[in-house]
């Protein structure tokens, strides 16, 4: 997965949207930068990084309920420094946020959750694996780290809680978890685990649900992931029938022009990362969600790997009114290939 | 017709500037008083209002620690990891410059929206929120106050702030606190989750608490205002007695005028709402003076009010006066309907007055034999209902109605009880003069009676207020001399400094006492308990009104507790019922003291009891005893020595100004109200005599002709009116002390819940008297003056006009 929302920094402020999509665009002075060459060393690096602006832990899950309709789960939690700073007590200056999404095809349930660190309230200990903010929880099952999560999380009126068994070796994006993000050579640690088959429950308020399915977590932290010119990005993490799975996004700039980038991890085990231009990401249909318009159906093309499908929204308005609102929902694919994914779009206005 | 008619009417007020003067004047006094204090209390409310919605009180409901204490931040944490979604608040006092600073320590990050100030919604002030040394808000006078404190956060002001309260980060606040890791309540965000473990699981020591839409403060300073309403509006009353006297007489003498506008062609409809509309207009001019006036008069009081507020009752109230339409349309509202009242009579009578009536004008509003028998029954029967409301009326609103009765009914009676005094004088009367004058001057009351019972009013409410407020004063004084025993008290900065401070102590005096205390939900509402330790201090001088056998041993045991005269009375205990602390613990009641000056409720127990039921209770204040001669040596021991500063020391004849200073206070503004009625009293009986003097000529001409010379007239009137005001007075004693006995024994009991002995102040009465007959004597002088210069070709007038 790549750059991906945050906001936690500036997460009281009602303007920060002035440089780049929710400040990351400002600099980084004091602040660790990736290196390229870096090794990246686990379980360790599964823990947090505070000596870096900001970091995640992203869980999308792409799930069947018992009563044969799709579903759709995300659980985020969001590190956002004020200072490159660890420790514990109020002073600490980590901002933590955690935002939980439920997609069925005709409803779309938004949890978000905010805490200060350093008090226990919100955190991510390497191991035992655990991330949790509030009753939210991502946590390895005993010394497992990533490849056996259990995870909750509670809003309103909706709740899930689902069981996670890896059935792949992590995914080192870029170039061995150095994975650059614009021409001007902004980049980020970044890793996943593509693959994880998934059981578990949604709580909804007409009821329980069973639901089984398959889950993508990604991993990145940086300190200034997006160059000044970049509004927005669209994301996509695609997993295929044929147990291929691609990740791929473009960084738009506020010129009209995108810098794009991907990684296709075969189901045999290769990896192979995309240097930008190799993917291209053509907008096909809009629909106005949220007061605004946005493309809910999309012509992915990769021709390096014979790739040419269409990904639509099982429900376009998988709108996050979050703090700093953007779009996250379920795809399915059509085309060349099939399947189903995940479809992120921030910075549209 | 109209423009002709109305030109005409005006022109009576043309031809008698004095009686329009008199007539905005009263008004627009009446409307002053009565919009000042309207104004008062706005500013006043207004500022509860602000201190609800301090942290958004008003709109979240809470989560609050049983026993009140503060808990450790680990009950937030397991909150929000069982899926609750609150927010904690530290709330702490610091001390600077010798007041108490109410500091709020929040969380904005988990803090529901609307709670934290706006300006800490820009990232950079966020980071500088909370990171040391941190940004804390405060209303502009409290920035501008502490600007030379040290050891604060740096203080940037902020609108829609209390003054007093300093608003911080929560880990900057606990720092300033010294209460690492721990919280005073949490704030529950107003929608929760449906799936959360529920709070008995999680943290059975917190209780909800619902929004509170008023403070507990304004709830607690309800008497205090209604009683400044009281007074507004027995000023208000006064002041009409003025407005409808005017009136009347302004009626009286146009009857002429009336009658020739009708024969003229004027219908009656017609006049009378030319009337209406100039009446309506007198009183829009009135009232628009008397809201200024009124404004002048509650910015001078403010400071006053806004002082004892926060001293009795710790209510935060903004010293500046904004102008709020509740008041000032309020106090027009008055003034129109106060004209109107005092016009009804006028117009009523004007309505049905034959068209060719005998326009002759009679001594204004001089009321027939059966009139006054009829006012004297009313008299008797508000009498009653005073009588039946003391027997069993309960409650402040009983208290002040039977006070309005009390005082209504004796100022009705005043013209017959005077009437029926002057008779016994004329019967006894010897020689033809004396026998004149008695006559003379029963046949004046009714004219008179207006004034004089505004004069009664306002002289039993002075009697009333004054003994009232003395036998509070020296009760208190004598209270705070047993109370504040100890001659030096100390508050230590934090705990570790609190041990050494009790250990430096300790070989230095005669006993150390601790005073510490919790607050908490006593009996249902808001209330202290005080930790005291088994010492003769209190033994031999802790003002006890009731007391069980034995009671400080068995207050010593830890199993019983003093409760205060305010506790016992709110909930009718007594000395062997049982009281619930803070926390559940009930112990049975040793004794009841008297504390006065606070409106809560509050139980002492032993200190060691208190220290185990609480054991997070802050142990910072001590009291020391020891010979007075060494306190000035401790002190400079403690301050140069140990390092505390000397804010931290107080000695008891500092803590015995202080709680006088308030104790004045408090009372100032009644004060300042009673002389202001005074003044309206006083302006009542010169409008009166004035307006009289030129009908009595008629009457005092044949006299003349008698033989009695003019100067020897107008030395008779002079007393006459000084005779009346000491009558007045004499019958304003018995109704002041009346109103003085209700004061203390059912409004203070209502209102603050101590009811005090009364004590009499004859000198005060002697001094009052004077001055009553001084301000009569000023009325009549003007009057007696014009009469002894007039003309002997006006008083020979009377014989040739035929009127």
């Amino acid at each position: 997965m790549n750059v991906r929302l945050i906001a936690l920094l500036i997460c009281l402020a009602g303007a920060a949207f002035a440089q780049g999509f929710a400040g990351l665009g400002t600099t980084s002075d004091g602040f660790a930068t990736p290196q390229r060459g870096h090794a990246l060393q686990f379980p360790a690096d599964h823990g947090a990084h505070p000596d870096y602006r900001i970091e995640w832990w992203y869980l999308t899950a792409n799930l069947t309920g018992a009563d044969g309709r799709d579903y759709g789960v995300q659980w985020t939690l969001f590190r956002s420094a004020l200072a490159p700073e660890g420790g514990t007590g109020w002073r600490t200056p980590q901002i933590w946020m955690g935002h939980a999404g439920l997609t069925t095809p005709d409803r779309h349930f938004v949890g978000e959750r905010l805490a200060r660190g350093g008090i226990g309230q919100a955190g991510v200990t390497a191991q035992p694996f655990e991330a949790w903010i509030d009753d939210w929880r991502m946590a390895g099952t005993g010394d497992a780290a990533l490849s056996e999560l259990t995870l909750r999380a509670t809003g309103m009126e909706f709740a899930f809680d689902l069981s996670l068994l890896a059935e792949g070796p992590l995914v080192l994006q870029g170039d061995a978890g150095y994975s650059v993000k614009s021409a001007g050579g902004q980049a980020s640690y970044y890793y996943s685990q593509p693959g994880y088959a998934v059981t578990g429950e949604l709580t909804l308020p007409e009821g329980k649900m069973p639901v089984t399915g398959q889950a993508w977590l990604d991993r990145e932290w940086s300190s200034q992931p997006l160059a000044a010119d970049q509004d927005g990005w669209d994301w996509v993490s695609l997993h295929f029938d044929s147990g291929d799975k691609l990740m791929g996004f473009q960084l738009r700039d506020t010129r009209g022009g995108a810098y794009t980038s991907g990684t296709w991890s075969g189901a045999a085990g290769d990896v192979v990362p995309f240097d930008d231009g190799q993917l291209t990401m053509t907008p096909l249909d809009s629909a106005q969600v949220a007061g605004r318009k946005l493309p809910i159906r999309w012509r992915l093309e990769l021709p390096a790997r014979g790739l040419d499908i269409q990904i639509a929204a099982q429900n376009r308005n998988a709108w996050m009114g979050t703090l700093f609102p953007y779009w996250e929902g379920p795809v399915g694919i059509t085309g060349s290939h099939t399947g189903r994914g995940y479809l992120e779009m921030t910075g549209y206005q | 017709m109209w423009r002709v008619a109305l030109s005409a009417l005006l022109s009576h007020w043309r031809r008698a500037p004095l009686q329009l003067i008199n007539l905005l004047l009263g008004l627009a006094l009446a409307t002053a008083l009565w919009s000042g204090v309207q104004a008062i209390n706005a500013e006043a409310r207004a500022s509860y209002d602000r201190a609800a919605a301090l942290l958004g009180q008003n709109r979240f409901a809470q989560l609050v620690p049983r026993d009140g204490q503060r808990v450790d931040q680990s009950v937030f944490v397991d909150l929000r990891r069982a899926g609750w979604l609150v927010s904690p608040v530290l709330e702490g006092r610091i001390r600077h410059a010798g007041d108490w600073i109410r500091v709020l320590g929040i969380d904005p990050v988990s803090a529901p929206a609307g709670l934290a100030p706006a300006s800490t919604a820009s990232p950079e002030a966020f980071a500088g929120f909370f990171t040391p040394p941190g940004l804390a808000f405060a209303a502009p006078e409290t920035v501008a106050a502490l600007s030379d404190a040290t050891g604060l956060p740096r203080v940037e002001p902020a609108e829609g702030l209390l003054p007093g309260v300093l608003i911080m980060d929560i880990g900057i606040a606990q720092e300033l606190l010294g209460a690492s890791d721990m919280i005073s309540r949490l704030v529950l965000w107003p929608r929760q989750p449906e799936f959360r473990t529920p709070l008995e699981a999680v943290a059975p020591q917190l209780v909800e608490k619902a929004p509170q839409g008023q403070a507990d403060v304004a709830r607690l300073t309800d008497s205090f205002h209604l009683n400044l309403t009281a007074f507004g509006f027995l000023a208000f009353a006064v002041g009409l007695f003025i407005v409808h006297g005017t009136i009347g007489l302004a009626f009286e003498q146009r009857r002429v005028m009336f009658r020739t506008l009708r024969a003229l062609g004027l219908p009656l409809r017609g006049l009378i709402v030319l009337l209406a509309v100039e009446v309506l207009l007198l009183a829009l001019v009135a009232g628009v003076v008397g809201v200024a006036l009124g404004y002048v008069i509650a910015a001078a009081l403010l400071p006053d009010v806004a002082a004892t507020l926060g001293g009795l009752y710790g209510a935060e109230v903004s010293g500046s006066l904004s102008l709020r339409p509740v008041w000032w349309g309020g106090g027009l509202a008055m003034s129109v309907l106060g004209a109107a009242v005092a016009a009804g009579q006028s117009l009523w009578r004007l309505a049905r007055l034959p068209l060719l009536a005998p326009a002759q004008p009679r001594a204004w509003a001089r009321a027939s034999g059966t009139g006054m028998a009829v006012q004297t029954g009313l008299a008797a029967l508000l009498g009653l209902v005073a009588l039946g409301l003391a027997q069993w009326g309960g409650g402040l609103i009983a208290g002040f109605a039977m006070l309005g009765a009390l005082l209504l009914g004796a100022a009705l009676s005043l013209p017959g009880v005077l009437s029926a005094l002057l008779g016994m004088a004329e019967r006894g009367a010897r020689g033809v003069l004396a026998g004149w004058f008695w006559a003379d001057t029963r046949q004046q009351v009714p004219g008179l009676s207006l004034a004089l019972m505004a004069l009664l009013l306002a002289l039993a409410a002075n009697v009333g207020v004054s003994t009232m407020v003395g036998s509070f004063r020296l009760t208190f004084t004598g209270w705070l001399d047993q109370r504040l025993a100890s001659e030096l008290y100390v508050t230590a900065r934090n705990g570790p400094e609190a041990a050494r401070l009790r250990a430096f102590l300790e070989p230095r005096s005669d006993a150390v006492l601790p005073i510490w205390n919790v607050t908490g939900a006593l009996m249902g509402a808001p209330g202290q308990v005080y930790g005291v330790a088994d010492h003769p201090t209190y033994r031999d001088h802790w003002p006890l009104l009731q007391a069980a056998p034995d009671v400080w041993d068995r207050v010593a045991t830890g199993n019983a507790a003093l409760i205060n005269e305010q506790l016992a009375r709110r909930e009718g205990l007594a000395p062997g019922d049982s009281v619930t602390l803070p926390g559940g613990t009930a112990l049975s009641i040793a004794g009841i003291y008297s504390d006065y000056g606070n409106p809560q409720g509050q139980a002492m127990i032993a200190v060691d009891r208190l220290a185990a039921l609480y054991p997070d209770v802050p142990r910072l204040r001590f009291a020391v005893r020891l010979p007075p001669a060494q306190v000035p040596g401790l002190i400079r021991a403690l301050t140069t020595d140990f390092g505390l500063p000397r804010d931290n020391l107080t000695d008891q004849a500092t803590i015995k100004a202080f709680s006088l200073g308030v104790f004045e206070q408090t009372f100032a503004v009644t004060a300042a109200l009673n002389v202001l009625t005074m003044a309206v009293a006083g302006l009542a009986m010169l409008t009166s005599l004035l307006t009289l003097a030129g009908m009595r000529v008629p009457q005092l001409a044949p006299v003349w002709a008698l033989g009695l010379t003019r100067a020897r007239l107008a030395r008779l009137e002079l007393a006459r009116a000084v005779m009346l005001a000491a009558l007045t007075m004499v019958l304003a004693i018995p109704v002041g002390l009346l109103l003085a006995w209700a004061l203390l024994a059912v409004v203070n009991v209502a209102a603050f819940g101590w009811r005090l002995p009364m004590h009499l102040f004859p000198l005060d009465w002697l001094w009052l008297g004077g001055l009553s007959l001084m301000a009569a004597g000023l009325a009549a002088a003007w009057p007696a003056f014009r009469l002894a210069r007039m003309a002997p070709a006006d008083l020979l007038k009377v014989f040739a006009n035929e009127r």
